[in-house]
């Protein structure tokens, strides 16, 4: 039956409602393979993966360690060491509390970083509220965390790590097997927030020194609501759950399974595991005829390292253009910025702000990410329209002007309002 | 963020984009606000010996409302006399353009632009007839 339905990605035109999608990094479609093997788990298949007395729960179980099995191979772990969850977000509340709760005898001290996802910052926040103490480093200008630093904030009672893979604002990889070598010689379990990694760096558990991984499928042509956590089972490590109930997932996660969204990111898993290293490949062409484009532009500035970085991600400000101003003017592709004004809050993107950027450079960021349904039409119609966009701003821009008139700005005296 | 037709407008098309020449005598430049709190406007006059607003230019870094609102003014300012000019309200600015209640900062920031854009004028006025 699903093989009769007809799929496809609506990825946009170019014009103002159906803008070209170029925000990857805030999700992805899905792809149609793994819509269509979702689909008979949904109607046919519905079974709950955890009743044993019937054909229906057999189906959906073998459904689901399939899944599971897909999921560890992408990343080089034992099936049984994956717990399904919601999503990267609950994986790494589940990570962090549960590690820290389990083990906060021998210290309550945890260390992690100021460009983390909010999922893992607010996490620790709340852990501080509950009597833990954090240290939250901040990284180099390059994005990049410093070994000795973190080295360094390691305490006798540090009882826990949480550093992320691929950061979801400017896309660079920490260096996971170094800071998880730190963590091994003085015993202190090590999370990785790996939402970012799956599909676009390699991942092999087998070696990394990793205790706690956390993943999401809809970042990776996955369903959105469903993720897992790694949870390392040589040396064993321990977690208190955060959900009670059934005791599903070996009494780390109880509730009942979601079979469809378990076999989606499985599939999606899969298909990152079988294409990835080719899809690497001409994403990264992408992104550098993208690069290049831009880079043709005067007074612009790449955020973050270009290279430890995912091919997928270009984050840059455009200098002496204001923020939602350049939102405004980009319509025809659908990006991510770092300007307030374009967002609930009021300040600028707090993670260009711990790189070092001033506020002005963070305002006027765009974060381009590319993925598997971009294409060269879609960044030469990018590059052109970037091109004309910022002209044409920069022809208003009194700061411009300035700059042009060789008036250095930071000696002005601005009548501030 | 839900613009007003007329923010748009002057947005994709904004009127009288450009600089004066800051040397010449009967040109007034006010330039207001600071790049760290995202908006910075200039607006110039040039005033005939009448006190004729003749001419009105503006450049600004900001947002859309930050825009429109330099660029309404400087539609207004043209004909009127200085201190007609002076006499112009941010409110006035703020229901032409019907800004959203966070932009009305935009149309103080217009209103600043007149006022300070007058003043060196007529410090310039002053200056000659001191010399």
């Amino acid at each position: 039956m699903s093989a009769s339905i007809e799929m496809q990605v609506l990825k946009g035109s170019g014009d103002d409602l159906h803008p070209i999608y170029l925000d990857y990094s805030a999700t992805t479609p899905v792809d149609p393979r793994v819509a269509a093997k979702m689909i008979p788990y949904i109607t046919e298949h519905f079974g709950n993966p955890a009743s044993r007395s019937h054909p229906y729960g057999w189906t959906a179980e073998k459904a689901v360690e399939n899944a599971r099995e897909e999921v560890a191979k992408l990343v080089g772990a034992d099936p049984r060491e994956i717990v399904w969850t919601s999503g990267a977000t609950e994986s790494n509340n589940l990570a962090i509390k549960g590690a820290a709760n389990f083990y906060s005898a021998k210290g309550k001290h945890i260390i992690t970083v100021t460009t983390e996802h909010k999922a893992v910052i607010d996490t620790v926040r709340e852990l501080e509220r509950q009597g833990f103490e954090a240290t939250y480093l901040d990284p180099e200008p390059s994005g990049l965390l410093d070994l000795e630093k973190f080295k360094a904030a390691i305490r006798p009672d540090t009882v826990l790590a949480s550093v992320m893979f691929v950061n979801n604002e400017i896309g660079v990889i920490q260096d996971i097997t170094a800071i998880g070598n730190i963590c091994r010689e003085n015993g202190v379990i090590f999370h990785v927030d790996a939402a970012q990694a799956t599909g676009k760096v390699h991942i092999d558990l087998e070696k990394l020194p990793v205790d706690l991984m956390s993943f999401s499928a809809h970042k990776t042509y996955g369903p959105k609501g469903v993720g897992a956590l790694y949870v390392r089972r040589k040396p064993r490590i321990r977690i208190e759950a955060q959900m009670h109930g059934g005791g599903h997932e070996r009494g780390m996660r109880s509730g009942t399974l979601a079979t469809h969204q378990i076999v989606g990111m499985g599939e999606a898993f899969r298909i990152a595991r079988e294409e990835m290293d080719e899809e690497n490949v001409r994403i990264r062409r992408l992104r550098d005829k993208l690069l290049h484009g831009l880079q043709d532009i005067e007074e612009v500035y790449v955020n973050g390292d270009l290279e430890q970085r995912v091919p997928h991600n270009l984050n840059i400000s455009f200098n002496y253009v204001e923020g939602e101003s350049l939102i405004m003017a980009v319509k025809g592709i659908a990006v991510s910025s770092g300007s307030a004004c374009t967002s609930a809050s009021l300040e600028p993107s707090y993670v260009l702000r711990a790189l070092g950027r001033s506020d002005e450079l963070a305002h006027s960021s765009i974060r381009f990410s590319i993925g598997r349904f971009t294409t060269d039409a879609d960044v030469d119609y990018t590059i052109s329209l970037m091109k004309g966009k910022i002209d044409k701003l920069r022809e208003l821009s009194p700061l411009w002007e300035m700059f042009k008139d060789g008036v250095d700005l930071s000696k002005v005296e601005w009548a501030a309002h | 963020m839900a613009y007003s037709d007329k923010v748009l407008d002057h947005y994709e098309n904004p009127r009288n984009v450009g600089s004066l020449d800051k040397n010449d005598p009967q040109v007034g430049t006010g330039m207001v606000g600071a790049p760290a709190c995202g908006d910075v406007m200039k607006l110039m006059i040039k005033v005939n010996d009448s006190g004729i607003i003749e001419d009105a230019k503006f450049k600004t870094y900001g947002c859309g409302s930050a825009i429109a609102s330099s660029s309404l003014v400087t539609e207004w300012l043209k004909g009127r006399t200085i201190e007609e000019a002076y006499a112009i309200k941010n409110s006035e600015i703020a229901e032409e353009l019907a800004l959203p209640p966070v932009k009305i900062h935009c149309s103080v920031l217009a209103e600043d632009a007149i006022k300070a854009a007058v003043a060196d004028i007529k410090a310039k006025q002053a200056a000659k007839e001191a010399a």
